[in-house]
């Protein structure tokens, strides 16, 4: 592809490579993009932390409702064939491997894998973890949606992280504007790229990576 | 026996100075906001909370910290946009925060109902909340120990009850209310409506009165949510 992606093209990037019928937590801010492009052909059964399944679209209006509402304390609509349950029993299913994909934002990503996403271990800044190790630990497969570079040019995706992990070696895919990474026991494998080309990308990275295959 | 409490002071009038009390609760969604206000009014102090946030805006669990009465918070998410009461205590060193992944805080709070000693879990596994804790490698993977949260009371809402303390719940606003209704010695619970026994289907229980100990109604705001569901719950029966 000729040009970096856009965050809702790489939203709709992501939302194509789910499968039908995955049941699927979407963390948030980036990550909740990937739902306007789901589409109902995919059955997939969105999951929020705060204890349900089969989540519908925001809600507005006449919609609202105070006691439905996502991880994010916006608030949702159910959709016919949905399910209610508490608190530990939402994280049962997480931990528990039940959920199929979860797609989360990041500060970093390691070439094994680890990821940091909660914390930037800046001395003054109040922790808060919420349900994201939990998240992290508990799917079958975590993608990450991120931007490749920071604003000054530095990779997100590094050989080591170097913020506090919010799980160890737990990411499987990394989407960023520039390509998409593949991690896996032989290393980091570039996908495909968008308006770049592996050359391009090694030259700027200290991940070593594997061409497309 | 369930006490049936005429008002939320006096339901909550037993919770004593250094209490530990679960307070449900995912944002705004199953707060038992009459519950935390009568706790506030009735002076209750050097009080251990546990709950998923540390208060939001100006209201509930906020005006607790605001008033410096919590003197340790158990939680997963305590910094939001509007949690400025809890930045401002934290910051003035003037609350103690003991952070716990989001998971991990509602299985303990579900260990020490089901009289659950400590348990293995994978989350937080080499990272910085796991530092000092007992760690186990099982079939490859590494998992952390972690401790039950007992309580001496928690203040749950619910949308409805019956004279045997049976709950029913509604939507997201059920998150922790179930767990920390076990948790805890004594469970306090607000609900909408309080119907007779045997008016609440055994089926679509899902607190059972043997964790209850007090209830109290609280008329639920007129264009509120909990009217126009309780209709919809008997549909469904």
């Amino acid at each position: 592809m000729s040009e970096k992606l856009s965050r809702d093209a790489l939203a709709q990037l992501v939302a194509r490579d789910i499968k039908p019928g995955s049941y699927v937590n979407l963390g948030i801010g980036q990550p909740t993009l990937v739902s306007n492009y789901l589409t109902p052909e995919q059955e997939v059964t969105l999951h929020t932390e705060n204890g349900m399944l089969g989540m519908g679209p925001e809600a507005h209006g006449d919609q609202i409702d105070e006691d439905l509402i996502n991880a994010g304390k916006i608030p949702v609509t159910e959709l016919p064939g949905a399910s209610y349950f508490h608190h530990a029993d939402s994280f049962a299913m997480m931990r528990g491997g039940h959920l199929d994909v979860c797609v989360l934002g990041a500060f970093q990503v390691s070439a094994t894998g680890d990821l940091a996403n909660w914390h930037t271990g800046a001395p003054d800044a109040i922790p808060a973890v919420g349900g994201a190790m939990d998240l992290a630990t508990g799917a079958k497969d975590v993608y990450v949606m991120m931007s490749l570079f920071t604003k000054d040019g530095r990779s997100k995706l590094v050989p080591e992280c170097s913020y506090p992990l919010t799980g160890v070696g737990c990411v499987t895919r990394v989407y960023t504007n520039e390509a998409v990474f593949l991690i896996s026991s032989e290393g980091v494998r570039v996908r495909e790229t968008f308006g770049t080309t592996v050359e391009e990308l090694q030259a700027k990275m200290d991940v070593k990576l594997l061409p497309p295959l | 026996m369930l006490t049936i409490a005429a008002t939320a002071q006096e339901a909550v009038a037993g919770v004593h100075d250094g209490a530990t009390v679960l307070i449900g609760g995912f944002g705004n969604a199953g707060q038992p906001m009459e519950l935390i206000d009568a706790l506030l009014q009735g002076g209750a102090t050097d009080l251990t909370v546990v709950n998923n946030n540390a208060g939001q805006a100006d209201a509930g669990l906020a005006l607790l910290i605001k008033e410096r009465r919590v003197r340790k918070i158990i939680c997963s998410f305590p910094r939001q946009s509007d949690s400025w009461h809890f930045d401002a205590a934290y910051r003035a060193g003037e609350i103690e925060l003991e952070l716990v992944p989001q998971g991990n805080l509602a299985e303990r709070i579900r260990a020490a109902g089901a009289g659950i000693g400590g348990f293995f879990t994978p989350t937080g596994y080499g990272t910085m909340l796991a530092e000092g804790k007992e760690t186990r490698v099982i079939d490859g993977r590494g998992y952390v120990l972690e401790s039950p949260i007992h309580a001496d009371f928690a203040l749950i809402k619910a949308l409805k009850a019956d004279k045997v303390g049976n709950l029913v719940y509604r939507k997201t606003a059920r998150n922790f209310g179930p767990i920390m209704a076990a948790a805890a010695k004594q469970a306090i619970v607000q609900v909408s409506e309080i119907v007779e026994t045997g008016q609440i289907d055994p089926e679509a229980v899902i607190t059972p009165g043997i964790y209850v100990d007090t209830v109290v109604r609280i008329e639920p705001p007129a264009s509120g949510p909990a009217a126009p569901s309780s209709t919809e719950h008997e549909v469904n029966q």
